[in-house]
């Protein structure tokens, strides 16, 4: 059950070994969550962190081995989780894969693997779980954003477009899902120091994942709907949405 | 959550339910019961299909109380009758889901008073006793089960009749049960006579928490009624000053000798139609409670406030039942809604009070609904909240960052002093200190499993604090999140506030 300050007792981390994803689990931890399902591709890191999960105090971790392309797999996902979770209390999207942005990597199967990856696999299962969730009335959906969809760049732009997809979808569910007792909560984190991100060079305003997840428990108090982290920005994004092109190809990082 | 429905509803079917805070919120199928009868094929359609089941009155429950995600919730809110009202001894009988509202209103121009009122006259006699709710006479009277001498139940096992002594377990695991052993259909209430339906109230100002403790140990015991509103914004030396007040119904000779003052309580002197002045039509968007509104509030009431004011004839509606002149109050809290965080300590345990009053006012909680009163002695309910001690009631809005964590540390306080919170108010209490606050858990755990054994009853506050079922294994957690810089509401310790 979401209790009245908004803190969920059961889960699902779809992208189960994300970094960013686990720092919220356990920072929920520490408040309510008891009961988590690490859902993702590699049965063996999965089981890896659940260990360490289970290991750092939280009652009933398992692990659901589910690629986030197969819409079965969700559905398999989603059934298994209400019967183990007695209940999802919070689905949390965390799946993500920066691919490629150089013209001579991409393809048209590339592309769509990469969208599907980013976008088109978190939609589908932001719409399973929304859609059991409205039945018991009740429910979080934390999407893991970006800020590389705010604004698309050079740099990463396959991955922007398909991030900018995913959050439009999420607004528009959000929408879609007032009056239900069910909420979005989208994240749209700046730089965030992680193995996604290693090798590369550091964008100004770098958070880690804990400060991710201290933004996410603070929303879910809030009823907040648009977590920018850190916070700042929300007001940078304002300027840098407005720039000129040739002004914003220039920027660095 | 902005569709959050707390008001009693003419049709069944599935709908969202909230308590009185409108948070949290949950979907469930409701089924009007307007008799036991009804009430009764509801919950044996459930035990058939395997599906959670409570039932529900006027919603007047902080929290998750009376609400089942998924499951069914009989709302006994229509059935209202009258069964049998006795003029010369006070008895009363009626069905579960007539309201203190209804049974006043017949019962006081008879000379009845009901003994026991909570702060609300919308709620129903059945709701009274799963909750066991206290009023400003604890002290002298107890709590309302104390009062009850007989209800009919309908359980998973069947339909008991039950008292304080037949099936006495059963009695006393439904006083303050939260609904869990099974749905009150009727019960019968020995009501308080009175001789007229005006109250003799006495207002006074205390500078401080301890001058306001202080004045209610020396004098409680003259009232049968007392209680004090407390300013938890209030700062340094200021911390909990308060305003007293404590009354007596008023007897008609001292009515009679009232002058003009009387003139309203009609010839008998028994008259009684409390009226709502005011109403919030909708859901603001945005909470209007905000922290400098509810300062200024304090700050008025409190120097509006007597220095002291003897033998002030005040109406039961204002003495009793201020809050309902407004209809549906709850929504000035805007959408995320607001809940009641009521404890209780033991007499001695002072410094946890202080210490939550300090606390309150130094983060800055902009409660502008904070009631100390002093209980008396405990009744043999085992999940009965009231003990004697000193309990207090701050109404907190939602939706402040931190407040899961602020909380969560106050209810540690107030385990390691013996202390409890109180279920009927909860919506996030920490579950694994509810064995340490309730400590008589397991024996209301047998009585319920002796009752229902398939659970069938269940609730989402049930649920949240694993009430009828153990936690697994008790859960390890650290008490503050290592990852966290902010201090609980987001201030900084030495940050001072406007």
């Amino acid at each position: 059950m979401i209790d009245a300050t908004g803190m969920p007792q059961s889960g699902v981390l779809l992208g189960g070994t994300s970094e960013i994803g686990l720092a919220i689990i356990r920072r929920l931890a520490t408040r309510r969550l008891g009961r988590v399902v690490l859902a993702g591709r590699d049965p063996a890191a999965l089981e890896q962190r659940a260990n360490e999960l289970r290991s750092s105090g939280i009652d009933q971790v398992s692990t659901f081995v589910a690629d986030v392309r197969d819409a079965g797999a969700l559905d398999g996902l989603v059934s298994e989780a209400w019967a183990r979770l007695d209940g999802v209390d919070l689905l949390l999207v965390a799946t993500g894969d920066l691919g490629t942005a150089e013209l001579s990597e991409l393809s048209a199967g590339r592309v769509a693997s990469i969208f599907e990856v980013n976008a088109g696999g978190p939609a589908a299962a932001l719409l399973a779980f929304a859609e059991a969730m409205a039945a018991q009335g009740s429910g979080r959906l934390v999407v893991l954003s970006s800020v590389a969809g705010v604004r698309v760049r050079r740099a990463n732009f396959v991955y922007g477009a398909a991030k900018a997809g995913l959050d439009a979808f999420a607004v528009g569910l959000s929408e879609a899902l007032e009056g239900s007792g069910v909420g979005v909560t989208i994240v749209r984190p700046g730089y965030v120091r992680t193995r996604m991100t290693a090798g590369r060079s550091q964008a100004p305003f770098a958070v880690d994942p804990g400060d991710v997840a201290n933004a996410v428990v603070r929303a879910l108090e809030t009823g907040e709907k648009i977590v920018w982290v850190p916070a700042i920005l929300r007001l940078v994004f304002a300027g840098l949405r407005v720039l000129p092109r040739p002004v914003f190809r220039r920027l660095p990082g | 959550m902005s569709a959050a429905a707390n008001e009693p509803s003419p049709s069944d079917g599935e709908r969202l339910l909230s308590g009185w805070g409108r948070a949290p919120v949950s979907r469930a199928r409701v089924v009007k019961a307007h008799d036991g009868l009804e009430a009764t094929a509801a919950l044996a359609a459930a035990s058939a299909t395997g599906e959670r089941l409570i039932g529900r009155g006027l919603g007047r429950s902080y929290g998750d109380a009376a609400q089942v995600s998924g499951g069914v919730v009989v709302d006994l809110s229509g059935a209202t009758r009258l069964l049998c009202f006795d003029g010369a001894s006070g008895v009363v009988t009626a069905e579960a889901g007539l309201s203190i509202d209804t049974l006043l209103r017949t019962s006081v121009p008879e000379g009845w008073f009901v003994p026991v009122t909570p702060g609300t006259r919308q709620v129903t006699l059945a709701g009274a006793l799963a909750a066991d709710v206290h009023g400003k006479n604890h002290h002298v009277d107890g709590s309302f089960a104390a009062w009850v001498e007989r209800f009919k139940l309908a359980t998973a096992a069947g339909t008991l009749e039950v008292s304080k002594e037949r099936e006495s377990d059963v009695f006393w695991a439904t006083a303050g049960g939260m609904g869990l052993t099974g749905l009150v259909l009727d019960l019968t209430l020995q009501l308080i006579p009175i001789e007229s339906s005006a109250m003799v109230v006495d207002t006074e100002r205390a500078a401080d928490l301890d001058d306001c403790m202080a004045r209610m140990e020396e004098r409680d015991a003259e009232y049968r009624y007392s209680v004090a509103w407390i300013d938890c914004l209030a700062r340094g030396r200021h911390v909990g000053r308060s305003v007293l007040t404590r009354g007596e119904h008023a007897t008609s000779a001292r009515l009679e000798g009232a002058g003009r003052a009387a003139a309203r309580f009609g010839p008998g002197l028994r008259a009684y139609d409390p009226r709502e002045l005011a109403s919030v039509p909708l859901t603001p968007p945005v909470r209007l409670l905000s922290r400098k509104a509810v300062a200024a509030f304090n700050e008025a009431w409190f120097r509006k406030a007597p220095k002291e004011r003897r033998g002030e004839i005040q109406s039961i509606q204002a003495f009793f039942h201020p809050l309902d002149g407004v209809r549906e109050w709850n929504r000035l809290y805007g959408p995320r809604g607001f809940t009641q965080y009521q404890f209780v300590v033991p007499s001695g345990a002072e410094e946890t009070l202080r210490s939550i009053v300090g606390s309150l006012s130094s983060n800055q909680v902009p409660s502008f609904l904070t009631v100390l009163k002093r209980f008396g002695a405990a009744d043999p309910g085992h999940l009965s909240f009231p003990a004697k001690g000193w309990t207090l009631a701050v109404d907190i809005p939602l939706g402040l960052p931190g407040l899961s964590e602020l909380l969560d540390g106050f209810d540690e306080e107030v385990a390691a002093a013996g202390g409890r919170i109180y279920l009927a108010k909860d919506g996030r209490l920490r579950p694994e200190l509810l064995g340490t606050m309730y400590p008589r858990l397991d024996e209301w755990r047998e009585v319920c499993d002796r009752l229902d054994p398939a659970r069938t009853f269940s609730s989402d506050l049930d649920r949240r604090l694993s009430l009828r079922r153990p936690l697994r294994r008790p859960l390890r957690r650290p008490r503050t999140s290592p990852g966290s810089r902010r201090t609980p509401l987001g201030r900084s310790p030495g940050e001072v506030a406007p």
